[in-house]
């Protein structure tokens, strides 16, 4: 990955925190699974990329991670409190909800009662309060998830990457996390990064929609989406919501049939 | 860190192991055995050639023989001392090459064909050399029971610490987790389950081990093993078949402690082992 930009243009409002132009790539395989991605991430903005599957968009957040290099092409990421959600809520079996949580700071050696009085915001800021002792598996599908968001929280990230994190939860959970995602983004104000399969949801939660190709996957399409933050949940009900989620779903399917 | 939450065991309870429905089917099991082996000894053999198999109460009876039961029950405990060494050094031995060589690609390519050696070479062709190289006491023994049992306790916790889930990995990775707190926070505890169950076959094997030892080697201190092959000289049927069930109610006692242990230790996150 590339050199992070000087602090004071990344700490600036509206830079660009994470900034690929022309990026490129290629498996140890000979897999090519992006070719020419231009995308950027502004401060304050909450990017949803959608896409066929295969098409490439896990993998541009394991290069926003710094988990795989570019084959050509730039990647910037301008700051180094990067949160992952990964699709899976990756904990611990043998760590309790607050030992979870509290493992990212732990890796990072910040001291015990620093992370965990973080650790217990964080898992009262995603409504996990009372859990804390709580083993994963005695935890259902959506909590897991808000632990695992939990846990990314507590590192305060900048810039947040999320691998269709709720693509496994049943529709009504899904719409809950979806309203306390809005909800943290709206608190702590970092830039996101989100990656989905539901086009509905890509549009409710965002600033910005990017339409994908299929593989190579590339940037076929951009829709600013115009209502405020924190959103209405009633404009999921509005003929303007359903236009929008039409534009991006034609754009998507024009994308994939190319 | 913090002491268990009173609700967490509370959900987290185990299957109930007092009821009938839990104990019936194996008693019925135990009952048929004791039947057959009744009919065995007196419908099926002719008399004159009962001490081929002498009926259960006969056997049992020979644990309170003053000639035979003190005798059995000593050697059982030299027996006893012999595994639990042994099993002890395989345990640590074990676990200590497999993280040896989870360290690199390369290192577990040069040891694991001696890994796989110890399980393939005939040990029990081995036995009276490691007598005329260690003496037949302890020593000896003791190696026979850690070459038995250590293989299992090698495989299962390499295999354990390989099973950790790629996300987990990167989630250390990424932020900068050193290979050793990976191997402590990650590896390790992940790979509990499989050493567990490892420790459960090693234990069967040093008590096999241990017998074996003392099998071969009838000089030094009587184990449960010599007692039975002078048995066996002396066509003494009942102490013979008591001292066999000894010894096998022995190992089955070390298998259910390493369960019981298993799921005492990790039962609350994973399950009964
Ligand atoms: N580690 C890897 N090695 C080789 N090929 C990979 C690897 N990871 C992903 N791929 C391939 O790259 C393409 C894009 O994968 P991915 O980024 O996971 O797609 P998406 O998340 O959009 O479904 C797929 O064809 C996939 O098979
Ligand atoms: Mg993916």
């Amino acid at each position: 990955m590339s050199e992070p930009a000087p602090a004071s243009t990344a700490t600036e409002q509206g830079a660009a925190l994470l900034d690929f132009s022309d990026v490129q790539l290629t498996y140890p395989g000979g897999t090519t699974a992006l070719s020419g991605v231009d995308l950027k991430v502004r401060r304050g903005e909450f990017v949803s990329v959608v896409g066929p599957s295969g098409c490439g968009k896990s993998t541009l957040l394991r290069i926003a991670s710094g988990l795989e290099t570019v084959t050509s092409g730039d990647a910037h990421v301008a700051t180094d409190h990067v949160g992952y959600v990964f699709q899976d809520a990756t904990l611990l079996p043998w760590r309790t909800v607050r030992q979870n949580v509290e493992l990212l700071a732990e890796l990072r050696d910040h001291g015990r009662a620093d992370r965990r009085e973080a650790a217990q915001k964080a898992i009262d800021m995603v409504g996990l309060t009372g859990f804390e002792d709580h083993l994963p598996r005695q935890l259902s599908g959506g909590m897991r998830m808000r632990v695992s968001l939990a846990r990314s929280l507590v590192m305060d990230p900048e810039l947040f990457l999320f691998d269709e994190p709720f693509g496994a939860l049943d529709e009504i959970t899904r719409e809950y996390l979806n309203d306390e995602l809005l909800r943290l983004f709206a608190e702590r104000s970092f830039a996101g990064l989100f990656i989905t399969h539901s086009v509905s949801e890509a549009v409710y939660l965002s600033t910005k929609v990017v339409v994908m190709s299929g593989r190579p996957g590339k940037v076929v399409g951009s829709f600013d989406i115009p209502w405020d933050m924190p959103r209405d949940p009633e404009i999921r009900y509005t003929a303007e919501y359903a236009a929008l989620v039409g534009e991006v779903s034609h754009a998507l399917r024009e994308g994939h049939d190319s | 860190m913090s002491a268990p939450e009173p609700t967490a065991a509370a959900t987290l309870r185990l299957p109930i192991r007092g009821g009938v429905q839990y104990w019936a089917p194996p008693l019925t099991v135990a009952g048929l055995i004791i039947g057959l082996w009744y009919f065995v000894s007196y419908v099926f053999l002719d008399p004159s050639r009962s001490y081929l198999l002498p009926p259960p109460h006969e056997v049992i009876a020979a644990y309170w023989d003053p000639a035979f039961g003190p005798d059995m029950f000593e050697a059982l405990w030299n027996t006893a001392i012999v595994a639990l060494t042994g099993l002890a050094i395989a345990i640590v031995l074990g676990v200590s090459w497999a993280i040896t060589m989870n360290q690199a690609a390369w290192v577990e390519r040069s040891l694991y064909p001696y890994a796989v050696i110890l399980q393939t070479i005939p040990i029990l062709a081995l036995v009276p050399l490691i007598g005329f190289w260690f003496g037949f006491d302890f020593t000896a023994r003791v190696i026979v029971t850690i070459l038995i049992a250590l293989f299992p306790m090698v495989s299962n916790t390499l295999f354990g610490l390989k099973s950790v889930e790629q996300g987990h990995r990167e989630l250390f990775i990424l932020q900068r987790a050193s290979q050793w707190t990976i191997l402590r926070k990650l590896q390790f505890p992940a790979a509990l389950p499989a050493i567990f169950t490892g420790m459960r076959i090693s234990a069967g094997l040093a008590v096999v081990g241990a017998i074996v030892g003392d099998f071969f080697f009838q000089r030094g201190t009587r184990g449960i093993g010599g007692l039975i092959s002078l048995y066996q000289a002396r066509l003494n049927a009942e102490p013979l078949f008591a001292s066999i069930l000894l010894a096998s109610v022995f190992g089955v006692i070390v298998f259910w402690f390493f369960g019981w242990l298993a799921t005492r230790m990790i039962g609350r996150w994973h399950g009964p082992i």
